[in-house]
């Protein structure tokens, strides 16, 4: 292979995702055309937030409760060497509400939801169910698409929040329990540092900037996969990749936008 | 203290009148069931779900062509699937369109339907152009003039049985639920399934499933079914209760169907009209009649399955005695 078949190789491929990510916009933008007739339909949107978000609780508790207890233990490892174990509480709670929180609850989102509905439209498309629904005169972009997405957008700030809650009370049991800081200090401390709105409400416009950009690519890549077992595989598996990488790239404009002075 | 009881006499009699009123409302609105009665077995029931705009469409005398198609091409990557095909399907029949497989017969049901576009040339189908309608009005015009019986069935498989057929009533209808139940368990009797209406689409056999589709296709009376291989992959028993559900509904319903098959004995045994189409072309049209004394040696080799002939057993390549002269060296 020569150079300039090499070069035209590269252009090919640029063009693609270029081409791929034009779609994707206009996708998206037909996706925000197709939401007001979930009006007519709110019971398409109750179910799928059952299926988007009371599905994934368990894994976000569970997670939540783990990363809170270890992070109060590094914590105090660190700060214990300068006598400063007192501020565990707010390095717990900070670190929770303005990073991890938000990114964790992104990623495991979609390892959890963002894979499966991919999987779900996918096969919804290959097994010409799609088609069908068109041919009958129901347009899959309100009827499928448009509840999965608004329920994806509405169920991550709610996770992030339980996570960040589950979060604190594991790093507060942790603390209090196992490492002897006394409760008032531990509330006292977060209670003054924190800031609603510099922190918590952060950390909230965070999350609903990944849920957003991870259902998207979720219902994006279900919709617009190969309709065979193998694009089906590796539409899901892009879902999980693209989306993991795009939480912690916007995690970090965001982070260098909200709190770099 | 009379004039008081007057009014409430009359303040009661009004809104028993006026409840009276909307009840027989309702009643025209969804009264006008059509039941037609054939010499089988099977019962087929209509619902005329807008009378009066039904009595206008009737009173416009209907041009014969349902779907015209002129100087269709359409093409995949380099390969060019139709090349300037024409057809006319007219209002009322079976008309079939009959080929090899990897013809593009599914494709040009999507083109009909609007699923695709085409490279040149004009699909009109009752009169208007199905590839420069805005999507409101091609969605109206499917679900006006359109059914589509997909090969897989494409049954939503969240939904039961009886959902399935429910789905399209729910979505275009604003019949009340009662209204509903019971055209479904007609539908679901057309095509002798009302017993499975509790069945999720996974606990369908293939044939079931084509049925229920059918069923579902039906829903709305379109005046038009396009069928998607319907024949494929049946067994027997199946296969001839799919020929009798299409050929029976069809003159039931008055209704227009466009069979794409490879079938050729059981399509050509309820098609009023046959399409064969090869390489892009249409290469033969006529009544089954017709094409059985064809002089075309490809439609011959084609209804009689013979495996060499003007469509080559081998796949193009060089020459065997080349090909294995090249491997010695």
């Amino acid at each position: 292979m020569n150079i300039g078949d090499k070069l035209q190789a590269i252009g090919k491929v640029t063009l693609n995702r270029f081409e791929r990510v034009g779609r994707g916009s206009l996708f998206l933008w037909q996706i925000l055309l197709s939401l007001p007739y979930l009006i007519q339909r709110p019971f398409l949107l109750v179910r799928q937030l059952y299926y988007v978000g009371v599905q994934t609780l368990l894994i976000i508790l569970v997670a939540g409760l783990f990363v809170g207890m270890v992070l109060a233990l590094q914590a105090y490892i660190v700060l214990v060497d300068f006598g400063a174990e007192d501020s565990i509480s707010l390095m717990v709670s900070l670190s929770i509400l303005r990073e991890l929180g938000p990114v964790f609850t992104g990623l495991l989102f979609a390892g959890r939801a963002g894979s499966a509905l991919t999987a779900e439209i996918g096969l919804m498309k290959s097994t010409e169910q799609l088609s069908g629904m068109e041919m009958m005169a129901v347009n899959p972009m309100q009827y499928i698409i448009a509840p999965r997405f608004l329920a994806g957008v509405i169920a991550v700030p709610l996770l992030t929040s339980i996570f960040m809650a589950v979060a604190i009370m594991g790093g507060y049991f942790v603390a209090t329990e196992m490492l002897g800081i006394y409760e008032g200090v531990f509330w006292s401390q977060m209670q003054v540092n924190v800031d609603f709105y510099a922190d918590l409400m952060n950390g909230m416009i965070k999350s609903l900037v990944f849920g957003i950009v991870v259902v998207w690519i979720a219902v994006f890549e279900g919709y617009d996969c190969m309709p065979t077992s193998e694009g089906l595989g590796q539409a899901t598996t892009r879902t999980v990749v693209h989306g993991s990488l795009a939480v912690l790239g916007l995690d970090f404009i965001l982070t260098a936008l909200m709190f770099s002075v | 203290m009379q004039g008081m009881r007057d009014f409430g006499f009359f303040m009661r009699f009004f809104m028993f009148f006026f409840r009276d009123l909307i009840g027989c409302y309702k009643c025209l609105k969804y009264m006008p069931f059509y039941r037609i009665r054939l010499a089988s077995s099977t019962d087929f029931y209509i619902v005329c779900l807008s009378p009066f705009k039904e009595i206008n469409a009737i009173s416009i005398d209907p041009p014969n062509i349902i779907i015209k198609i002129r100087g269709l091409s359409f093409s995949r990557g380099n390969r060019l699937i139709f090349d300037n095909i024409s057809m006319d399907i007219e209002r009322g029949k079976v008309t079939a369109i009959m080929g090899p497989s990897g013809t593009g017969k599914t494709t040009l049901l999507k083109l009909i339907g609007g699923q695709l576009k085409p490279d040149a040339g004009t699909v009109h189908v009752d009169g208007e152009n199905v590839h420069k309608l805005s999507q409101s009005a091609l969605y109206d015009l499917r679900r006006r003039t359109m059914g589509m019986l997909f090969q897989s069935g494409a049954l939503l498989t969240d939904l039961s049985v009886f959902d399935n057929v429910a789905f399209p009533l729910r979505e275009h209808t604003s019949l009340p639920e009662v209204a509903i139940h019971h055209l479904v368990l007609l539908k679901l009797e057309a095509v002798g399934l009302r017993g499975a209406r509790d069945l999720m689409p996974a606990e369908l056999s293939g044939g079931m499933a084509r049925r229920v589709a059918l069923a579902r296709a039906i829903a709305l009376d379109p005046q038009m079914i396009m069928f998607d291989e319907p024949f494929t992959g049946q067994d027997p028993i199946s296969m001839g209760v799919l020929v009798k559900l299409i050929h029976d509904m069809n003159h039931a319903l008055d209704m227009t169907s466009v069979v794409v098959s490879h079938d050729v004995e059981e399509t050509s045994s309820i098609a009023d009209y046959i399409y064969v189409i090869s390489d892009g072309k249409v290469i033969q049209s006529g009544t089954p009649v017709d094409l059985k004394h064809s002089k075309s040696a490809w439609v011959q080799q084609f209804l009689g399955g013979v495996a060499d002939g003007p469509v080559p057993f081998h796949y193009a390549g060089a020459p065997l005695m080349e090909d294995l002269m090249q491997d010695a060296k």
